[in-house]
């Protein structure tokens, strides 16, 4: 569980974030969303321990955020997040190397043989076998960002936080990761918190949106006034992590689409559950 | 067609390539030939000829006196201090870069100092480091290594410090503490730069040993170079000249080699 708690952040005499308070539950899938410069990436990079917040208090699990970035809290950002001088195998790999020897980051004999084992599962679970040979610089951009969540979920991070990890993807290969990260999310124990500026991918994925706004824009107001969360939504109808729910992995409310008339509606009292019915 | 858009075939492109120099020996060859026609005793331009000879008695006729070939004693001469230096400027690059592009405690204690000598002008230096280290080896390779480390540890730093934000945070999510960042993360990213920043100083690190050489030397290319300038020996001066800068060039050629083949990636993320 991650608990903030009335974070405030400021840069200078700039306010950023004020009065944020939020608590995440396990294994729920948060989306960030809100305009540009409204401090989702701040906030995202508070969670991450990259930035620290200049009031208030972030807990993980009840313990206090260690202050710099750590293996409990993996990461995926829209660029730059693998290594262009590794292959394939080599990213997914380096995690485990870092973990298993303190000096010289890198495995011999059966630890490097099981690892690579660990990694190619890994590898063929984001759909990328058969290129662990390969650089970053020879993937596509779909690709690469496959790569980089093989390589955060190497170390079983509690949670993942994706900054805007599909934003630069093309419409098809990004259903195809959203699936992919759907799948991901369900199957694996991880907290998921994304920063996303766009609104169905937000609903597509996404367990709870939370929005951020300015309260007060005016340009003479910008600087004293932060921002804070504005919206709080649960996505209907509610998706559980781990469950055998298909639905998670195909129901997709795409809202530029024809709805389709199958899945539950939130108006429709007879899918609500026994005791709330009117 | 645009001229943008006209592109040489392959063998045209070499033919291009060859083209300026064979013009130069050819505008050599007539301006040789024409102030010979007028004073066969001329020193200035001598006939490809006499180089030539000069060149076989200097490469491949021992020197009577010492009985030693004098183009390759001094090219050994030249070469060992100029590799002895290099080395020991990229390795110090190396320490120092990473340290100070990695570590803001090291940057704030070094960069400032760092800006400072590097404006440090070398040959002002230079009667300091023979008064102080003497005439032998060692005041020549520190002038080149004076000349170069700081150049190349600048160039380090500023390439550690163009490392994107995202890729040391990402490291440091997979659980990696500042060393093992550095040797994995951080070194192997700036090692193709290394050898990049190295080609680059080559020629100010000729520039200097070439400086210090003709001050005070017994052997090496510029020794030999400022000895026959006595002479007015353009029949020497001229092929030394063209060996060393063939030296730099097969070096240059050398470094980058290397660079694609230790490091393949380094090549990819061109162009993009």
């Amino acid at each position: 569980m991650i608990e903030v708690d009335n974070v405030w952040k400021e840069y200078g005499d700039q306010i950023v974030l004020e009065r944020v308070s939020l608590t995440i539950a396990d294994r729920a899938f948060v989306a960030l969303v809100g305009p540009s410069g409204c401090g989702k990436t701040t906030f995202l990079k508070l969670l991450l321990g990259d930035e620290r917040p200049s009031q208030g208090t972030i807990r993980l699990d009840g313990a206090p955020l260690s202050p710099e970035p750590g293996p409990d809290r993996g990461v995926v950002f829209q660029r730059y997040s693998v290594f262009p001088h590794l292959t394939v195998l080599g990213n997914v790999l380096l995690g485990k190397e870092f973990t298993a020897s303190r000096i010289a980051a890198r495995l011999g004999g059966a630890a490097r043989r099981a690892s690579i084992e660990e990694a190619r599962a890994l590898v063929a679970e984001v759909g990328l076998t058969g290129s662990e040979d390969k650089y970053p610089a020879q993937l596509s951009g779909g690709m690469q960002q496959r790569l980089a969540l093989a390589q955060a979920l190497i170390m079983r991070p509690r949670v993942l936080l994706l900054d805007e990890p599909f934003g630069a993807l093309d419409p098809g290969i990004r259903a195809d990761i959203h699936i992919l990260m759907k799948r991901l999310w369900n199957e694996t124990n991880l907290t998921v918190v994304m920063v996303t500026h766009d609104m169905r991918e937000a609903f597509t994925l996404a367990t709870r949106v939370v929005a951020f706004e300015r309260p007060r824009n005016a340009p003479a107001e910008r600087q004293r006034y932060g921002a804070s969360l504005s919206q709080d939504i649960s996505v209907w109808p509610p998706r559980v992590a781990g469950g055998s729910d298909p639905d998670i992995l195909t129901l997709s409310p795409d809202r530029d689409d024809p709805i389709h008339p199958t899945g539950p509606s939130r108006d429709d009292p007879a899918h609500l559950p026994e005791g709330a019915r009117p | 067609m645009r001229l943008i858009n006209i592109k040489p075939s392959r063998t045209t492109q070499l033919l291009l390539a060859l083209l300026p120099f064979v013009l130069l020996v050819v505008a050599y060859g007539i301006g040789s030939a024409a102030r010979l026609a007028e004073n066969p005793s001329d020193k200035l331009l001598p006939a490809l000829g006499t180089i030539t000879d000069a060149i076989n008695r200097l490469a491949f006729v021992p020197d009577p006196r010492t009985g030693d070939y004098i183009l390759w004693s001094d090219t050994w001469a030249s070469i060992g201090r100029l590799f002895a230096a290099l080395g020991i400027s990229t390795a110090i690059a190396l320490v120092v870069g990473m340290l100070v592009g990695m570590i803001p405690y090291w940057r704030a204690l070094l960069a400032p100092f760092l800006a400072a000598i590097s404006m440090l002008p070398p040959l002002a230096l230079l009667p300091i480091l023979f008064i102080v280290l003497g005439l032998g080896e060692t005041s020549k390779i520190t002038l080149i290594v004076i000349g170069v480390a700081p150049i190349m540890i600048r160039d380090l730093v500023l390439r550690v410090l163009e490392l994107p934000r995202e890729m040391i945070v990402k490291a440091e999510t997979l659980g990696g503490t500042s060393w093992q960042i550095g040797l994995r993360v951080v070194l192997p990213q700036i090692l193709p730069r290394l050898i990049t920043s190295l080609r680059l100083q080559l020629g100010p690190a000729w520039l200097f040993l070439i400086a210090a050489e003709a001050i005070s030397a017994d052997s090496g290319l510029g020794y030999r170079i400022f000895l026959v300038r006595r002479y007015l020996s353009m029949d020497v001066i001229f092929p030394y000249v063209i060996w060393i800068t063939l030296l730099a060039v097969l070096t240059n050629l050398l470094l980058d080699w290397l660079r694609i083949r230790i490091f393949p990636w380094s090549e990819l993320g061109k162009g993009t």
